[in-house]
């Protein structure tokens, strides 16, 4: 941007830029925002379907809820994705391969735990195998209860990440 | 004129020299001594009168209180016949039996699921290795002096840089729901000090 001097944030000068450039099909914006808006508008989540709540995380991308338009999509693969869905109990055995997934990912990444499981062992808290809480494995950014949540409750999760990340607002985490 | 299940039945005590044949809903139970096991299994799948062609399942049970503390429970499936039957085998912890591998290849996930679960020793198994368990696990889970909650527990060591193995560390006491009714609640440790507890 070839500004000689950077307008304050509210002030008329802005407004007047603002109004000026929206006349030529131009948009001026804070970066933050831009960014922000960037992420919160392409969560593409990679499906780690552990047990029943896959099967919810799978309703949420199909046409009936339709996370897409949220721009969240499901991504195969952990270093194309933003957002990882733990879907399910996480088992001793499969907590190595989590992280391992997790530590693919690019920054920023965050991590949705999806059900009483993934919360906190749920069930099987008191079991040998299973892990009490994923969060002992990787860090958090929002809890969905339920056993299983449904496919509402797992999108209204997606909306408050997003509201997160909004909220956070900086460029580096 | 006798049913099918009378005349397979008939035949197995005759053949196969079990402990105890009976039949309980319609199905047949077989109980037979470890050491007849190959020559057991390969008469009722061959027979023409018995014809149990599919294993469906071996499970283990673990009795500690008996001489010979562990059951095998095979699940056979005769289609022709449309019979179950359940063979039985007894055995002591230290003791192996004879892989039915040979016989039905399908045994083979079967037993080591066992030998993953009970600890039961399988000779002759072309590849007995823990089938569910964690890599390195200890101890035979489903055995009825193993802790339910194990003895390790998993967590991510931010400065190790990976998942690491620590004992057991409950964050909160086991819970006991063996009440009367749903409605009156359970009783917990600190009413029953204070002696308000119990019905």
């Amino acid at each position: 941007m070839a500004i000689a001097a950077t307008p304050e944030i509210g002030s008329q000068e802005l407004e007047d830029l603002k109004q000026r450039y929206s006349d030529k099909g131009f948009i001026v914006t804070n970066v933050n925002n831009l960014i922000n808006w960037a992420r919160t508008g392409s969560l593409h989540w990679m499906t780690f379907g552990l047990a029943c709540c896959a099967v919810e995380m799978m309703h949420v991308g199909t046409p009936r809820y339709d996370v897409e338009r949220m721009g969240a999509a499901p991504r195969a693969s952990p270093r194309h994705a933003d957002v990882m869905i733990i879907a399910g109990t996480l088992t001793n055995k499969m907590a190595p391969a989590l992280r391992k997934a997790y530590d693919q990912m690019a920054e920023p990444r965050y991590v949705i735990s999806m059900g009483s499981c993934a919360n906190g062992g749920g069930y099987y808290h008191y079991s040998y195998s299973v892990v009490r809480g994923s969060d002992r494995i990787v860090p958090i950014d929002i809890y969905v209860p339920g056993c299983p949540p449904t496919a509402e409750a797992l999108m209204y999760g997606i909306l408050q990440l997003q509201k997160k990340i909004r909220r956070e607002g900086n460029i580096v985490r | 004129m006798s049913s099918p299940i009378d005349l397979v039945v008939q035949t197995i005590s005759e053949k196969i020299n079990p402990i105890d044949v009976k039949v309980i809903n319609n199905q047949i139970e077989i109980i037979i001594e470890p050491r007849q096991i190959i020559s057991s299994f390969q008469f009722l799948k061959d027979s023409s009168k018995c014809q149990f062609r599919q294993l469906t399942d071996i499970a283990g049970v673990d009795y500690p209180d008996r001489e010979n503390r562990f059951e095998v429970v095979y699940h056979l499936l005769s289609f022709k016949n449309n019979l179950r039957a359940r063979v039985k085998v007894y055995i002591d912890e230290g003791s192996a039996i004879d892989s039915l591998t040979s016989v039905f290849p399908c045994a083979n996930w079967f037993e080591r699921e066992a030998f993953d679960m009970y600890g039961i020793q399988f000779n002759d198994h072309p590849d007995l290795r823990r089938i569910l368990t964690d890599y390195g696990f200890e101890g035979y889970p489903l055995r009825k002096d193993f802790p339910l909650s194990g003895n390790v527990e998993v967590r991510y060591n931010e400065i190790e840089k990976k998942i690491v193995y620590e004992p057991v560390k409950l964050q909160q006491d086991y819970r006991h729901f063996d009440i009367q009714s749903p409605w009156e609640g359970t009783t917990y440790k600190e009413e029953e000090q204070d002696g308000n507890g119990g019905k």
